[in-house]
C-alpha cells in the first residue's frame, strides 16, 4: 500500500494480443502523481495502444491497470477518472464548443450550475471563451485542439491522456501549443500521459520519457539521460536529429587501456563510462554530430583525418558529411566555420560523450 | 529492460478492486440485442430458407410441402419439361445480350460523358432515369412501343414501307430479343454510372502520360484504361449476372411468357409452379437450379476477389 | 486606344522578343470540330432513344382512343384530354374492383412508408453495432447476410410464406413490410456499416471517455452526423419497394395489392376493349413516385444505386 499513495497510474504485467499478434508484452509502468510521462516511439510500437488500454478503450489480454490505487482493469472509460485528447481532436461536429465541453457532464447528469461553472473555468484557462457558441467546423486547428483539451479539463479528472495531440497541426502552431500544454501541466499539476512520435515534444514536455518499440518499453528515464546515455542502439538512433553516428568495429584491450578500432581508426576510450565490465569483441561506436568538433586542434587525446563529402547548410548551423571506415558520418558545426567540399579535416571529441553498444545485442556497454 | 522505479505495488489487487469481470455473454449486450434482426434474417431466412427449399426439392410435394423423398425425380422431370428448357434457353440468350450490350453501351456512354462535355449532368440524368422505373412500367411501355398495330412497325409502314415487319413480342422466335431491348433501355444507365465512376477513379496522370507519349485515345482506353478498370468490370459483371438470373417482372409485364411459352424464364417457372400449378416440388427444384447458377457465377468471383487477398 | 492598337502593340512587342514569327498565344479552338460533332451527335441520338418511351407514354395518355387508332404513336395529341388519367386513377377495373389505381397507390404508400422506416431503423442500428461495437461472431452473421443478398429470391419465397402463415401475417400488409425489411437488410446494413466505419474512430472513443453508451453514442453523436447516408438509404428503399412486383404478388391479396401489381392486372387483363391511353396514364402514374424521387435527389440517387446495385 505504501507506493500507491504517490503513484497515479500503475500498469502491471500488461499484455495485449490481437489473435496471434502481440501488441504489448508484459509491460510494467508506474507513473508518479503529477508526473508528465511521454510515450515515444515509431508508429506501430504500441504506444497509442498502451494509452487506449489505460483509457479502457481496449480490453487487455493479461495484467492489471491501477489508477489512483484502484484496479480499473475492467472499468468503463468514464469510470476511470481520465480525460483524453485525441490527434484528430474528435470534436462532435454537430455540437457547439460549449455543448462539446459539456457532453460528458450532461451524460453523467451533472447539475446545470456545476456544468456552467466548470465550463467557465476551462474556457478561462484555455482562453476559448469567445468560441463557446461556435461549431468545430468554424475553428482553426489550434482552437480545435484547445477545445479538445478543454473537454478533458471539464471532467475534472486525475489523469490526462494525450494521443498525439499536436500531430495534425503545422510546425508553428505545434510549437505554440507545446508550450501551452507545458504551462497547463504546471498550473494543474495533474498526471499526464502523452503519446507522440515527435522527439522534440518528448524532450521538451516530459519529466520522464518511455521509449517504446515492438510493444516493449526500451528505456524509461529523464529526457537528458535518454539522450546522453541511451540503453541500446535503437534508443540511441531514434532520438536526435540528425541521428547519432554509428561505426561498426571492435573493442580492444590495448596497452593504453580500452580502445575502439575500425580499420585504421583507433579511438582510446580513456574517459568513457562503461555500463558494464568491458570485454573485447565486436561493438558499435556511437557519437552525436554535435559532440564532434572539426579542426579544433590538439585538445583531444587523438585525432582522425577525413575528407568532406557534402556540406548541408541548415541556417543556424551546418551539417558536414564525411566517410569514416567507409560509413557515413556527420558533424554539426557553426555556420561561420564551414569547410568546403573535398576539404581535408581532422575530427576530435571527448569519448565521455560517446556510446558503445554490443553489435550483436545492441545493448549499451 | 524496464526497471520499476517505484517499488512494486504490494496490495492484493483483487481485494482492492470492486470491478468484477462481467459475464462474457452480457458484455456488449446492446450490440447483441441490436443484431438480433440481422442474426434472425441471416440464419432463419437466408440459411434456413435455402436449406429448406433445397431439402424439399427432393420430395414430391404438391399442394403442401411434404417430406416424402423421391430422390432426383423432380430434377429429371424439370430437365425433361419443354417449358423449363425454353426458359433456360431464353435466359442464356437474354443473359448474353444483357451482358455484352450493357457493358459495351454502358462503357461507351461513360467514355463519352467523360470527355469533359457540357451538359454532362443533363445527359446522365436522361440515360439513368429508366433505372428509377420498375420493370413493370418498363415492360408495359415497351409492350406499347412494340405493338405491331400501333407502335414502331405501324409507324414505319405508314411512312410507305408497307412490308416492314418488327413485331418481336408476337413472334415466338424473336420474342426474347424484344424483352432484351426493354431490359437494356432500363439497365444500361446503371452500368454507365458504374463505368463512369470507374473512369473517374483513373489517375489523371495516366492520361497526361499517354498524351505525352502520343498514344491515340482509343488505344489508351483499350490497352491502359480498361485493364486498369478490371475491378469495376468484375463488380459490374457480378451485378449484371445476378440481375439476369432474377429476371421476372419484365417478362410478366411485357408478354406474360407468351406467345405460348416462347418467352418463359426460370423465375417465372418457379413462381407458376409454386403458386398456380400447385406442384411445389417442381418449384423447389427449379429454384434450386437458379441457386446453383448463381453459385456458379458468384463462387469464382468471390474466390478471385477475396481468396487472393489471403 | 482601341483594342486593335493594343493587339498591334502586343504583337510588335512579341515580335521584338522573338524575331521569328509563329504560333503565339492561345491555340485556336473551333467549337464545331469533327470530334465535337461526333461526340454531341452520338450523345444526342442516345438521349432521344432514352427519352422516346417517356414521350410516347405521355402523348398516348393525353389522346382519345379514336385518335390513337388512326394516328401514329409519336405524333403529339391533336386534342388533349385528361380523361384517361382520371379513368386510370379512379375507375379502371381490375377483376371485380373498378376503383382504379388509387387503391393500389394507397396500398403502396401503406407498404412503402413503414417498410422504409422499419428497414432503415433496423439496418442503421445494425450497421452501427457492426462498425463500432463488434462482438465475437458478428462478422460471421454479417457475411452470411451479404452472401444471402445474392441468393435468388425464388429460393426463399416459399419458406417465408410458411413463416408468415405461422405468425398469422400472410397476405397482410404487415407481412409484406417484414419481407421488405428482411430483403432490404443486406444492402442497407452494408451501407450503414461502411458509413459508420468511415467515421473517425476517435470520435467514438471520445464519446466513450465522455461516458456515453451504445444508444447514447448512436442517438447523440452518430445520427446527427449521418443525414446524407439516411437520405441515400431512403431513396434506395423508396424506389426499390415502390417498384417491387414479386413480393407484392406473392405476399398480398388482391385487395392489398401494391400499385405495380394492380397496374399489371389493369393493363394485361384479357377482358374488355384495350384502352391504350388509360393504360399509359396508369403506367405513368405508377412510375411517377420513383421518377419524382429520382429527379429531386439527383446525385444522391446515383450514390444510392451505386450502393444498391449490389442488390441486383
Amino acid at each position: 500500500m505504501t507506493a500507491a499513495n504517490d503513484t497515479s497510474v500503475s500498469i502491471q504485467d500488461l499484455s495485449l494480443n490481437f489473435g496471434a499478434v502481440t501488441v504489448l508484452e508484459t509491460l510494467n509502468l508506474d507513473v508518479a502523481d503529477g508526473e508528465f510521462i511521454v510515450l515515444l516511439g515509431p508508429s506501430g510500437c504500441g504506444k497509442s495502444t498502451l494509452l487506449n488500454c489505460i483509457a479502457g478503450l481496449l480490453d487487455v489480454s493479461e495484467g492489471r491497470i491501477f489508477i489512483k490505487g484502484k484496479n480499473v482493469t475492467w472499468e468503463e472509460p468514464k469510470d476511470r477518472g481520465i480525460g483524453m485528447v485525441f490527434q484528430s481532436y474528435a470534436l462532435y461536429p454537430q455540437m457547439t464548443v460549449e455543448k462539446n465541453l459539456s457532453f460528458g457532464l450532461r451524460v453523467a447528469g451533472t447539475p446545470k450550475e456545476e456544468i456552467a461553472k466548470r465550463i467557465a473555468r476551462a474556457a478561462e484557462i484555455l482562453q476559448i471563451e469567445p468560441l463557446l457558441q461556435r461549431k468545430p467546423a468554424a475553428l482553426s486547428g489550434g482552437q480545435r485542439q484547445r477545445v479538445a483539451i478543454g473537454r478533458a479539463l471539464v471532467r475534472d479528472v486525475d489523469v490526462f491522456l494525450f494521443d498525439e495531440p499536436l500531430s495534425n497541426l503545422d510546425a508553428k502552431l505545434r510549437a505554440e501549443l507545446r508550450v501551452e500544454i507545458k504551462l497547463l501541466h504546471r498550473k494543474l499539476q495533474n498526471t499526464m500521459i502523452y503519446v507522440t512520435h515527435d522527439q522534440i515534444e518528448a524532450m521538451t514536455l516530459a519529466d520522464r520519457i518511455a521509449v517504446m518499440k515492438g510493444g516493449v518499453i526500451q528505456q524509461l528515464d529523464a529526457p537528458q539521460t535518454i539522450y546522453n546515455r541511451p540503453v541500446n542502439r535503437f534508443v540511441a538512433g531514434f532520438l536526435g536529429s540528425p541521428a547519432m553516428n554509428f561505426i561498426d568495429g571492435r573493442l580492444e584491450d590495448a596497452a593504453g587501456g580500452w580502445r575502439f578500432a575500425a580499420e585504421d581508426i583507433k579511438i582510446p576510450l580513456g574517459t568513457y563510462d562503461f555500463a558494464k565490465p568491458p570485454a573485447p569483441g565486436p561493438v558499435t561506436f556511437g557519437i552525436r554530430p554535435e559532440h564532434v568538433s572539426l579542426n579544433s586542434g590538439t585538445g583531444w587525446p587523438f585525432s582522425i583525418a577525413a575528407n568532406v563529402e557534402v556540406v548541408e547548410p541548415m541556417g543556424s548551423d551546418t551539417l558536414v558529411w564525411l566517410k569514416l571506415a567507409q560509413q557515413n558520418f556527420s558533424v554539426r558545426v557553426t555556420s561561420e566555420r564551414t569547410p568546403k567540399n573535398d576539404e581535408a579535416v581532422t575530427l576530435g571529441f571527448d569519448p565521455m560523450r560517446a556510446s558503445l553498444f554490443d553489435t550483436a545485442t545492441g545493448t549499451r556497454i | 529492460m524496464q526497471d520499476r522505479e517505484c517499488t512494486a505495488l504490494t496490495q492484493p489487487a483483487d481485494e482492492m478492486s470492486k470491478s468484477e469481470r462481467p459475464n462474457l455473454l452480457f458484455r456488449n449486450l446492446n450490440a447483441k440485442v441490436a443484431s438480433i434482426p440481422m442474426i434472425l434474417t441471416a440464419m432463419v431466412v437466408f440459411v434456413g430458407g435455402t436449406v429448406w427449399t433445397v431439402l424439399y426439392s427432393f420430395t414430391n410435394s404438391k399442394l403442401l410441402p411434404r417430406l416424402n423423398f423421391v430422390g432426383l425425380d423432380q430434377y429429371y422431370r424439370l430437365w425433361a419439361a419443354p417449358r423449363w428448357l425454353i426458359s433456360i434457353e431464353n435466359l442464356l440468350i437474354y443473359g448474353a445480350i444483357s451482358l455484352v450490350f450493357s457493358l459495351v453501351i454502358g462503357f461507351l456512354l461513360a467514355a463519352l460523358l467523360d470527355q469533359k462535355i457540357r451538359f454532362e449532368d443533363t445527359f446522365r440524368t436522361i440515360f439513368l432515369y429508366p433505372f428509377a422505373l420498375s420493370f413493370i412500367v418498363t415492360g408495359l411501355v415497351w409492350q406499347w412501343l412494340l405493338n405491331p398495330d400501333f407502335g414502331i412497325q405501324h409507324v414505319v409502314r405508314d411512312l410507305g414501307w408497307t412490308s416492314f415487319s418488327f413485331d418481336p413480342l408476337y413472334n415466338s422466335s424473336i420474342v426474347i430479343y424484344g424483352i432484351s431491348i426493354a431490359a437494356l433501355w432500363q439497365g444500361t444507365g446503371l452500368i454507365m454510372c458504374l463505368m463512369l465512376a470507374g473512369l473517374r477513379g483513373i489517375d489523371e496522370d495516366i492520361w497526361k502520360a499517354a498524351r505525352v507519349d502520343g498514344i491515340p485515345m482509343w488505344k489508351t482506353y483499350l490497352f491502359i484504361v480498361i485493364p486498369m478498370m478490371r475491378p469495376v468490370f468484375i463488380t459490374t459483371l457480378v451485378i449484371i449476372a445476378s440481375g439476369i438470373v432474377k429476371v421476372y417482372d419484365l417478362v410478366v409485364a411485357q408478354t406474360s411468357g407468351g406467345p405460348g411459352i416462347a418467352s418463359e424464364v426460370p423465375a417465372k417457372y418457379v413462381y407458376d409452379y409454386m403458386f398456380f400449378a400447385q406442384n411445389l416440388g417442381q418449384g423447389f427444384a427449379a429454384s434450386t437450379m437458379m441457386l446453383l447458377s448463381v453459385v456458379i457465377v458468384i463462387v469464382p468471383w468471390a474466390y478471385l476477389e477475396f481468396g487472393r487477398r489471403k | 486606344m482601341s483594342i486593335a492598337d493594343i493587339t498591334a502593340q502586343a504583337s510588335v512587342a512579341a515580335g521584338a522578343r522573338q524575331e521569328i514569327a509563329g504560333p503565339y498565344g492561345p491555340k485556336p479552338r473551333r467549337m464545331i470540330s469533327r470530334r465535337n460533332v461526333f461526340l454531341y451527335g452520338t450523345l444526342f441520338v442516345m438521349a432521344v432513344y432514352y427519352l422516346l418511351p417517356l414521350y410516347v407514354m405521355i402523348v398516348t395518355s393525353l389522346k382519345g382512343m379514336p385518335e390513337i387508332r388512326l394516328g401514329n404513336i409519336f405524333s403529339p395529341p391533336l386534342e388533349i384530354t385528361f380523361e384517361p388519367w382520371v379513368k386510370a386513377w379512379s375507375t379502371a377495373c381490375t377483376g371485380l374492383n373498378c376503383d382504379g389505381l388509387s387503391r393500389g397507390f394507397w396500398n403502396s404508400v401503406r407498404i412503402t412508408v413503414p417498410s422504409v422506416l422499419l428497414s432503415i431503423a433496423i439496418a442503421s442500428v445494425n450497421g452501427y453495432a457492426l462498425a463500432n461495437w463488434r462482438f465475437k461472431g458478428a462478422d460471421t452473421f454479417f457475411i452470411i447476410l451479404i452472401v444471402g443478398a445474392f441468393i435468388p429470391y425464388q429460393v426463399m419465397i416459399y419458406p417465408i410464406v410458411i413463416i408468415l402463415r405461422e405468425i398469422g401475417l400472410y397476405g397482410s400488409l404487415s407481412g409484406l413490410v417484414i419481407v421488405h425489411s428482411i430483403f432490404g437488410m443486406p444492402i442497407l446494413t452494408l451501407l450503414f456499416r461502411n458509413y459508420f466505419a468511415s467515421m473517425p474512430e476517435e470520435l467514438f472513443r471520445a464519446a466513450r471517455v465522455d461516458g456515453a453508451g451504445f444508444w447514447g453514442i448512436f442517438l447523440r453523436i452518430m445520427l446527427p452526423m449521418s443525414l446524407p447516408i439516411f437520405v441515400v438509404a431512403i431513396i434506395l428503399q423508396v424506389t426499390g419497394i415502390w417498384n417491387d412486383f414479386l413480393f407484392g404478388v406473392v405476399y398480398t391479396r388482391p385487395d392489398t395489392y401494391p400499385m405495380t401489381v394492380q397496374l399489371n392486372n389493369i393493363v394485361n387483363s384479357v377482358q374488355g376493349v384495350k384502352e391504350y391511353n388509360v393504360n399509359m396514364a396508369a403506367t405513368i402514374l405508377t412510375g411517377l413516385v420513383p421518377l419524382i424521387v429520382y429527379f429531386i435527389s439527383g446525385k444522391l440517387f446515383v450514390r444510392g444505386i451505386a450502393a444498391g446495385a449490389v442488390k441486383g
